[in-house]
């Protein structure tokens, strides 16, 4: 099976859908780049080559350079979406939330309960997260968090190539508002990616490892660094389950309570900031639901409360490592890293 | 090679994707005496937790692997000698082989890999190994399989046979379009690919449904077929497990899956991680469950073989081997009674419906044999 | 007006007299602790609604703002279903769970009431995308207030209607206060006329008490958006007759600022008399069809009080088409 990157998949994903389906469009900042401008067609393809390609073969019609008006764009994605077309809108990174969430959260995402269940929205939003690029404060956030919390949302969070090909296909043709979260750290990872379109239904959570000890649920990124950690630890006889909800909205709870009951001790890696995340999300519902099962305390790998630093040498303390994911694993197996 | 030589025992390679091998248990302890073809340790697969036949013979002086370790394809796992070779003798090689061993590169250049082929308008995959003057073998899948679950058996064959393997519509990476396929029309499709790929005659290996389908074609074109091993075939006798096929065709979850699979095999412990996460992931790809649904129907109308070929068996003139596992809970085992003298029954214990995967070394005999 | 069938007349006359007296009902009702929550009545503002939607099919899209029933009357929303919604059953067009401030009927191109202001021109310029990729040959209307007017998605989105080419319409409803601030202050410029322009739209004003003076004025721009002229803008001067919402006392205002609007400038006042002197529809026809409406909204207020209100189940179905 050939080899493609987290970047190639999702526009591998993009293009499929919009073959299949002529009412799929892509909207966003420089999704081609060069609008208006004297020089290249396409001359971007979003600001880290996602989108590239697919303008010279959609045209102009369907992949829309949109003005740096992301209230505007996003609402007329909402409103296209509430109106017959599958609109794929790019909010260039999360970080921009703060100047369209109300069309994000009391629009579109409300539109089917407000209408009683008369609308159906089915709109992707396609949003950069994550730290690790020394992006600063405004472009490396986690708000994943933030959309998990509004009713209405779904919230996808794809921790490798394979998985994000499939969870956008699924997020294109879902009816209902999807907010897909990659990060943009990820984009050059590699693995084996089928050429064919397949779907990965949302709220199944993936058991990327199974061991017998420890459950690790980890988010997105931080998917990758549970499952070095579970191998690291398998040598030395710490069996990890290692548990990739893939959606934050719809979750997986019934695996997780699973997995923990099978193991009795919980670690929970989520690369948002520490307060109301998916981690201390996670545990409430393993304190609610599992209590007795616990042999330890739950163990919250998050970052600092602070926004995301931009020095290197803060910003690699400030994100979650594979050896704190490591010590607060052999913390709650009750020995000392 | 002699007795007295010191030899590696190394990570084997099963399948083309297989870069690296865990090895879960060893069944030989060192100090002891092993045969070549002896079953001395266990291998995690991406299908089944596979038995490993010794390809050496001699005393196992160590095990250089330990239970639970995984390595690469190609690495040292044990080295057999001589009783009387001195360990210092055996702590060099070791040495030197660690020395000088590099892990094979993954170069998807250099291994053989599945190919696409358009066969009667229909996009088949297909991929040959082996001498290409060898004798021709053709493996053929069974409902819900791919030719990756050859992968135990292709790569032996090919050690001196040119061997075949496909996809057939619907399932691994041929198209998912079954329209107007049943038994019959498989066969007719077989032919069309020993004649695209210019096989005149083959020794066909069917599986199950891909039984029923060589079966076809040796009564249909016996000219197409120089020899026949059926394993676990279809064709034989009305019943099946319906539930099973219906329950393949609709399964979704990992835990649905890996229950249904477990149900092929006699040990259900043996069924991979990777199995399931392989058979999830091509279930997953659009069309194939409605391929899946479709060929079931078409196959199996109302839960019953739609095909029974048991009165022609006797016609034929080329050798015909069945091969069946006691445990087969998907296609009755009875279907193996009472078969015509010209078929040579081989019955497999404490195997299931997979004795390629399961039995794969005694399967890997009976078909070179 | 001389274009305007009787058929049409009499159409636009029931809708404003239906917005009319459904507004003081609801306004009658709500003082007598029938209706819960907010509510803010659109009575005064009739002509404006109606002069632009008598424009309108089925296909084209409107988004409202808080003031929404009489958009969602002019646009041919059940009136039993938006009373029953008002009073939160489950018979409501929204079964209950919007209430007036998001109404919606989806299927007569109404996106909905927004408690949001500012809220529906993205949205606007949504539907319009749609029209536009799919070729419908539809527009799209956006109503915002002069409140709304100042929010920047709406300024947002008379960037991207042109940047776009899009068929939207942009109608601000200035009825001179932004619940009490008056627009004479807080719209900077003063002239909508002139952001339209600075946003490269044509922009009229009208006089939003004069049905007709709205009806041509919207059947010119519709026309240009419907032929890909691109998106234009109507400033609407009205007045609205009862407070922000209900419940407001309107300290705000002038003494006798609404008595006088009501006796000189009434939109269906203005609508009879023009009609009676050309002699298009007679006094007694009009009487009648005054009659009807009582008859309806009489209905809808009786059927809503009995009816049932949603029930448990209700409470978390409808959030997902799938979860």
């Amino acid at each position: 099976m050939p080899k493609k990157s987290f970047r190639q998949a999702i526009n591998e994903a993009l293009a499929m859908e919009m073959r299949r389906d002529p009412t799929v469009i892509l909207m966003g900042e420089d999704v081609a780049g060069g609008m208006g401008a004297a020089g290249e067609d396409d001359a971007w393809g979003g600001p880290l080559g996602v989108t590239k390609g697919l303008m010279p073969e959609f045209g102009r019609d369907r992949i829309l350079d949109t003005p740096i008006s992301e209230s505007a764009f996003i609402g007329a994605a909402a409103g296209a979406a509430a109106t017959g077309l599958r609109p794929v809108a790019e909010l260039m990174f999360v970080d921009f939330l703060g100047v369209c969430l109300d069309q994000i959260y009391n629009q579109a995402g409300k539109f089917r309960y407000m209408f009683g269940g008369k609308a159906v929205t089915p709109l992707v939003i396609r949003t950069m997260y994550g730290a690790g690029f020394r992006a600063a404060s405004q472009h490396s956030q986690c708000l994943y968090p933030v959309f998990t919390h509004m009713p209405g949302l779904k919230v996808v969070i794809p921790s490798s190539a394979y998985e994000a090909k499939g969870l956008l296909i699924q997020a294109i043709r879902d009816d209902d508002p999807v907010i897909f979260f990659e990060h943009k750290v990820m984009y050059d990872d590699e693995e084996e990616v089928p050429d064919e379109a397949y779907t990965i239904p949302f709220g199944e959570a993936n058991l990327t490892r199974e061991g017998d000890d420890v459950t690790i649920v980890a988010i997105g990124r931080m998917v990758q660094f549970a499952n070095q950690v579970a191998d690291k630890l398998e040598g030395a006889g710490i069996g990890c389950t290692v548990v990739d909800p893939r959606t934050t909205s719809p979750l997986d709870e019934e695996t997780i309570i699973e997995c923990v009951e099978e193991t009795g001790r919980l670690v929970i890696v989520d690369e948002a900031s520490p307060r109301c995340n998916v981690a201390t999300d996670i545990s409430a519902l393993v304190s609610e639901r599992a209590f007795s099962a616990l042999k330890a305390p739950i163990r919250m790998v998050t970052p600092p409360h602070t926004p995301v630093p931009f020095a290197a040498e803060l910003e690699d303390l400030y994100i979650p490592s594979p050896e704190r994911i490591e010590e607060a694993v052999r913390s709650v197996m009750g020995a000392q890293a | 090679m002699s007795e007295a030589a010191i030899q590696a025992i190394t990570m084997p390679k099963w399948g083309l994707a297989m870069e690296e091998g865990k090895v879960s248990a060893w069944m030989a302890e060192e100090g002891a005496a092993i045969a070549g073809g002896e079953e001395i340790l266990e291998i995690e697969t991406t299908k089944i937790t596979n038995v490993f036949e010794s390809p050496v013979a001699g005393v196992l002086r160590r095990r250089v692997v330990v239970e639970g370790e995984t390595v690469p394809v190609g690495a040292l796992i044990g080295v057999a000698a001589g009783a009387e070779i001195p360990d210092a003798d055996i702590e060099a090689f070791i040495t030197d082989f660690q020395a000088n061993f590099v892990v094979e590169a993954s170069d998807a250049a250099a291994a053989p890999e599945a190919e696409t082929i358009t066969v009667a308008g229909r996009q088949l995959s297909h991929l040959r190994m082996g001498p290409e003057d060898g004798p021709p073998v053709v493996l053929v899948h069974g409902f819900g399989g791919d030719l990756n679950g050859w992968l135990f058996n292709q790569p032996v064959l090919a050690e001196d046979h040119s061997v075949y393997a496909l996809d057939l519509p619907g399932h691994g990476r041929a198209e998912k379009n079954v329209a107007g396929l049943d038994v019959a029309g498989l066969a007719a499709l077989l032919a069309d690919y020993m004649e695209a790929v210019g096989i005149g005659a083959a020794h066909l290996v069917g599986h199950s449904l891909g039984g029923a389908v060589t079966l076809k074609l040796a009564i249909d074109q016996p000219a197409r077929v120089s020899r026949l091993t059926l394993l676990s075939p279809a064709g034989l006798g009305e019943e099946l497990n319906v539930a099973y096929v219906k329950g393949f065709a609709g399964a979704e979850g990992r835990k649905e899956i890996k229950s249904l699979l477990q149900q092929l095999f006699a040990d259900p412990q043996l069924v991979s991680r990777d199995m399931i996460n392989e058979v999830q992931k091509y279930k997953r790809l659009d069309g194939v469950t409605a391929a899946l649904n479709a060929l079931a129907d078409a196959v199996f109308p109302g839960g019953r073989q739609g095909l029974v070929m048991r009165d022609q068996l006797a016609t034929l003139a080329m050798p015909v081997q069945a091969i069946w596992g006691r445990d087969d809970a998907i296609v009755p085992p009875a279907h193996g009674e009472g078969l015509p003298d010209n078929v040579t029954l081989h019955w497999l214990e404490r195997t299931g419906h997979m004795p390629h995967m399961e039995a794969a070394g005694d399967v890997n005999r009976l078909i070179a044999g | 007006m001389l274009q305007l069938s009787k058929e049409d007349l009499v159409k636009a006359y029931t809708q404003m007299r239906t917005i009319r007296d459904f507004e003081e009902r609801v306004h009658d009702e709500f003082a007598g602790g029938g209706i819960p929550g907010f509510v803010h009545l659109y009575a005064g503002e009739e002509a404006s609604a109606v002069g632009v939607c008598m424009n309108l099919n089925d296909k084209d899209n409107i988004a409202s703002t808080h003031r929404g029933h009489g958009h969602c009357i002019a646009k041919g929303c059940d009136v039993k279903g938006m009373m029953q919604e008002i009073y939160g059953r489950s018979g409501g067009l929204c079964g209950g769970k919007g209430g007036s401030m998001h109404i919606a009927d989806l299927s007569k191109g109404m996106m909905g009431a927004n408690g949001i202001v500012g809220g529906g021109p993205p949205l606007i310029c949504g539907a319009a995308l749609t029209a536009k990729t799919l070729g419908t040959g539809a527009v799209a209307v956006a109503f915002v207030g002069d409140g709304g007017s100042n929010q920047g998605t709406t300024l947002e989105s008379y960037n991207l209607a042109n940047v776009w080419n899009l068929p939207v319409i942009f109608v601000v409803e200035d009825n001179g206060y932004a619940e009490s601030t008056a627009s004479a202050w807080s719209v900077g410029g003063g002239s909508q006329v002139k952001r339209a322009e600075a946003f490269g739209m044509e922009g009229f004003e009208v006089d939003g008490h004069d049905f007709f003076a709205v009806y041509e004025a919207a059947r010119d721009v519709i026309a240009k958006a419907r032929d890909g002229g691109g998106p234009s803008l109507l400033h609407v001067r009205l007045n609205r007759y009862f407070g922000h919402f209900e419940g407001d006392a309107m300290t705000y205002r002038g003494n006798g600022e609404v008595d006088g609007l009501r006796q000189k400038r009434d939109s269906l006042d203005i609508f009879r008399q023009r009609v009676a002197e050309t002699g298009l529809l007679e006094v007694s026809e009009m009487d009648e069809i005054d009659r009807s409406v009582a008859t309806l909204v009489d209905e809808a207020v009786s059927e809503s009080v009995a009816a049932p209100p949603p029930t448990r189940e209700d409470l978390t179905t409808d959030v997902y088409v799938s979860y």
